[in-house]
């Protein structure tokens, strides 16, 4: 197999309070090859975010990254001096944020904020850059790109601003796009269109694609492979099939139970008793062990590492004494 | 668009006149006219005849009305203390205040903004933190005592500026300016920092407030995500979302400087329209005050109406929500 | 057991509560100490001045108001620590021989009383007209509002040399002393009343449309009344944040009144008049006459300043 394009090795995050040290993420492990798209799904807080921006290096004082490594294409970029980062930023990295309505700057008009970003990254000239917006904005499904291109973002809808975004974010060819819920504050019906844009986007170039959301729905519709997180590690990793039909982690379980199917309608949904800890308290062992109805007595002490369970990875002791007759 | 500037204009009327009726209530009725132009022995039928030419016996709303119509057509009477009209002693002063109060204008935005943004950007910097101290006694230290300070400092010990007065100047038409001269510039430089030094406080706090918010948006954190420089982020991005409610702020503020001008202008022995107030106050001259507090408000009500219809150029979303609500 | 509950966000794990606790209660008693420090010093100026301001004439070595005690042979005499220094005046005489650290004293009691005076005068103006404009709101409250923004529009300073200027021209140019501090209070508490009518107002019409209003009424309480024992306490702290600040805007308003010469007069000097007069003698190298009124006032209005900040702070109302 070819290198990912992405690698992330045992990443800690951590962020000085004024109470002492709290660490958003600690030991996040997990690849992402050319064209794949990875979905990173976990409650609010779990550290999906932080990880995607660790990733792109966008940790503002007081948070930092505290220990592991990330790789691009094999070269190591967590640390990176600012300014080598800033060049990889938008170039070999391109994010999406969340709420499109706030991430364009209001002043200036989508075309100059695409032109900039063009001529910040590829040697072009003005003409060139803004010839290459035009193409940009049609690519995303932006149409009459050569008269919107001289508008303002609050002419534009939000699933409209979402698609600017998009084209910023991959003005440069990027080798990797990190999509940090990039539909939570779209309307519904946008939404699936938002969805198969990055899709195809990511088909079409190549690129590897981060989608970081807390909708399991979104991920088994677009995603190769998941990442499950919670309280800043990753409980379960595996290709999206296998973890939607065969969870294994206890909290993966229960997050699929959740998820509302067609099919099953007589079932009730499962609910996770309890809230995920804050990160000022998290518990020892095991961070899922207060809300697991598995939970035994080493899950209290020993933090569990991630196991191989064929095509999953699953960080929970019931899949480490005996694997066999305890996978259930 | 068109409709929203209308309804501007026509709020700024309503003050003028409002203005108007102060002004010449102040004329009226505080203390008798007459009585302060002519001497002690002035018999009882030569008052009535001054009177009368004054028309001082017609109906006050005809008064009323004759003196905005005059005030319209810049005419606000004669002064008591120098017998010449207000107008000219106004329009003769007129240039040494504005040149006062654009340069000091212009030395509050300018060391304002830089160091505004020198403190949200280097928040924890020595320099900053010397930058807070400095605002604070900008907002403590009243005018006066910066003046007196500065005179000391720089006439009375180091002798390199002068302290008072505006130094030579160029008459350019009916227009007189210092700027064309060495006295004159370094006449400017004391008055200008004086004048300018609240200011210079109230748009730092401002810029560097605003500064600090703006750099925690999305868009910029955006921008950072696309790699723009750091110059671009902070010069092109933010800076430019910062200065909007700046040059807001800024603008309204020309007014007040004029107004504070009185201040400076009589610590430095200014010739402007503010040392003529002063004056005018200590003498009782009311056709001066009259005038000045109407030339004043014209100024701050014509600002106001500018600067609102800058921020709707500046600012594309409020030119698209007016243009859309009219 | 304790283990196997999910931690509530409050709760503490046993274990480590001890610790953390006192950390955090260290933690911030430090910081509020060390931010109060500041506050502290400011309120112990501020009650230094306000104590040697009613004590002056007891600190004082003569009463600088008094001519007949004032020789014109101790005049221009520079401060004690100089080579031409004399006992007892500490920080020098003026022109007229008048001791500098007297007139001092004997100047801040009448720069504190102005803008005492004219704070209470301009808060029970603000007050009156806020509580006027929200109860009975239309075109009262469209009046009274409209004043206040065009008013706001003006420097305070300006208004308050309109004042002045029109009082001199009713009364006549000669006014005594007393009158004239009259006249500046006046000026100062028609200059500064907006923000409390502002900050008043918004609160009536918070509490106008709350239901204890209309149940007073059918109970046949005036609603007036009512309202007034709930809007009063409901605004005391941001009314209280106004009056501090506004107590050193008025300091500063009464000293540029002064300094312009439209202010206290000579023969009765608040420290704006001090600065005036010692202004004149600068080029002459007396430069202790302006010096120390000057420090004296950059003093007061720094500390009251900083008492005022704390002060908002603290109660955290929304100005602004």
């Amino acid at each position: 197999m070819t290198e990912p394009v992405l690698s992330v090795r045992n990443l800690q995050v951590e962020f000085a309070a004024r109470r002492g040290t709290l660490r958003a993420i600690d030991g996040v492990s997990f690849d992402i090859a050319k064209g794949e798209v990875l979905g990173v799904v976990g409650e609010s807080g779990a550290g999906k975010s932080v990880t995607g921006l660790a990733v792109i290096g966008l940790i503002d004082p007081p948070g930092r990254i505290a220990g592991g490594e990330i790789r691009l294409a094999g070269l190591r970029i967590d640390n990176l001096p600012p300014e080598e980062m800033r060049r990889v930023r938008g170039k070999r990295i391109g994010m999406i944020f969340q709420d499109p309505l706030t991430s364009l700057n209001p002043l200036y008009k989508v075309g100059d904020q695409i032109v900039e970003t063009i001529r910040t990254h590829l040697n072009l000239s003005e003409s060139a850059a803004r010839r290459r917006a035009i193409d940009l904005l049609a690519e995303v499904g932006i149409p009459a790109p050569e008269k919107r291109i001289d508008g303002y973002p609050h002419e534009f809808s939000g699933g409209m601003r979402q698609r600017v975004v998009i084209a910023l974010a991959i003005c440069a060819e990027p080798e990797l796009i990190i999509a940090d819920e990039p539909t939570t504050a779209l309307d519904v019906s946008v939404q699936a269109q938002i969805i198969s844009l990055i899709k195809r986007l990511g088909r079409d170039h190549g690129t590897a694609v981060m989608l970081v959301t807390h909708d399991m729905g979104v991920i088994a519709e677009t995603s190769d492979r998941v990442a499950v997180m919670y309280a800043g590690r990753v409980a379960e990793i595996g290709p999206v099939q296998d973890v939607v039909k065969n969870p294994l982690h206890p909290y993966a379980k229960g997050l699929m139970g959740a998820i509302p199917t067609l099919a099953g309608e007589d079932k009730r949904l499962v609910q996770i008793p309890g809230s995920m800890p804050r990160l000022s308290a998290i518990p020892r062992g095991c961070s899922f062990n207060p809300r697991c109805a598995s939970a035994f007595d080493r899950c209290r002490v020993d933090r569990p590492e991630p196991l191989s369970r064929g095509t999953q990875s699953v960080a929970c002791h019931l899949y480490d004494t005996a694997p066999a007759e305890t996978a259930a | 668009m068109l409709a929203f500037t209308l309804r501007r204009a026509i709020q700024a009327i309503g003050v003028m006149i409002a203005v108007g009726i102060i002004a010449f209530s102040m004329f009226r009725f505080a203390g008798d006219p007459v009585n302060q132009m002519v001497g002690m022995d002035t018999s009882g039928a030569e008052r009535a005849a001054i009177r009368k030419s004054l028309g001082l016996d017609d109906p006050v709303i005809v008064q009323f009305g004759r003196y905005i119509g005059n005030a319209a057509q810049f005419k606000f009477g004669v002064s008591y203390q120098f017998r010449l009209p207000v107008t000219n002693l106004l329009i003769e002063r007129m240039p040494a205040t504005l040149e006062l109060a654009i340069c000091a204008t212009i030395f509050a935005m300018v060391s304002g903004i830089l160091m505004g943004v020198y403190s949200a950007l280097r928040r924890d910097s020595w320099l900053a933190h010397v930058f807070q101290a400095v605002s604070l006694i900008g907002i403590s230290l009243p005018t006066f005592l910066i003046g007196v300070l500065m005179i000391y400092l720089f006439s009375v010990t180091l002798g390199w500026l002068p302290s008072f007065g505006r130094g030579d100047v160029v008459h350019i038409g009916w227009w007189t300016t210092g700027l064309l001269t060495l006295t004159g510039l370094k006449a400017l430089i004391m008055p200008s920092i004086t004048l300018g030094l609240f200011q210079m406080t109230l748009i730092m706090r401002l810029v560097r407030a605003e500064m600090l918010e703006v750099m925690r948006t999305d868009y910029i954190r955006f921008a950072r995500a696309r790699g723009l420089t750091t110059r671009a982020i902070h010069f092109g991005h933010a800076l430019r979302n910062t200065l909007v409610p700046v040059i807001t702020v800024a603008g309204l503020q020309f007014g007040s400087v004029i107004a504070f001008a009185i201040i400076t202008e009589t610590v430095f022995q200014w010739p402007g329209m503010g040392l003529l107030f002063v004056q005018a106050v200590q003498n009782v001259d009311i056709p001066i005050m009259a005038a000045y507090l109407m030339m004043v408000s014209l100024i701050f009500v014509t600002i106001n109406l500018v600067v609102d219809i800058l921020y709707t150029i500046v600012d594309p979303r409020l030119r698209s929500t007016v243009s859309q609500a009219h | 057991m304790s283990e196997a509950v999910v931690p509530h966000p409050t709760e503490k794990r046993p274990a480590a509560a001890p610790g953390w606790f006192r950390r955090a209660l260290d933690s911030d008693l430090f910081y509020s100490f060390r931010r109060s420090k500041i506050t502290m010093i400011a309120a112990g100026v501020t009650l230094l001045f306000f104590l040697v301001a009613i004590f002056a004439s007891a600190l004082s070595v003569q009463n600088p108001f008094d001519p007949a005690q004032l020789q014109l042979m101790n005049s221009r005499i520079s401060p004690l620590w100089t080579a031409d220094g004399q006992s007892p005046f500490l920080l020098g005489t003026d022109e007229q021989g008048r001791d500098v650290l007297s007139a001092i004293l004997y100047g801040l009691r009448i720069s504190l009383l102005v803008g005492v005076l004219g704070v209470v005068l301009s808060g029970a103006i603000g007050i009156l007209l806020g509580l006027t404009a929200g109860y009975f709101g239309g075109a009262v409250d469209g009046l009274i509002m409209r004043i206040a923004d065009v008013q706001l529009s003006f420097p305070a300073i300006l208004i308050a040399l309109l004042i002045n200027g029109i009082a001199k021209s009713v009364f006549g140019n000669k006014l005594d002393e007393m009158s004239m501090l009259a006249v500046l209070v006046f000026a100062i508490g028609l200059s500064f009343w907006v923000q409390y009518a502002r900050t008043v107002r918004g609160s009536v019409l918070v509490e106008k449309n709350k239901d204890y209003v209309a149940a007073a009424q059918l109970i046949g309480l005036p609603a007036p009344v009512i309202m007034l024992r709930h809007v009063l306490p409901n605004t005391t702290g941001p009314v209280l944040v106004i009056a501090t600040i506004n107590l050193a805007l008025a300091i500063i308003t009464e000293a540029t009144l002064s300094f312009l010469g439209s202010g206290m007069p000579e023969t009765m000097p608040s420290l704006g008049t001090l600065i005036r007069i010692g202004n004149g003698y600068l080029f002459a190298g007396e430069w202790w006459i302006v010096a120390f009124p000057g420090l004296a006032l950059a003093a007061l209005i720094l500390s009251i300043n900083l008492l005022g900040d704390w002060l908002r702070d603290a109660l955290n109302p929304k100005l602004r």
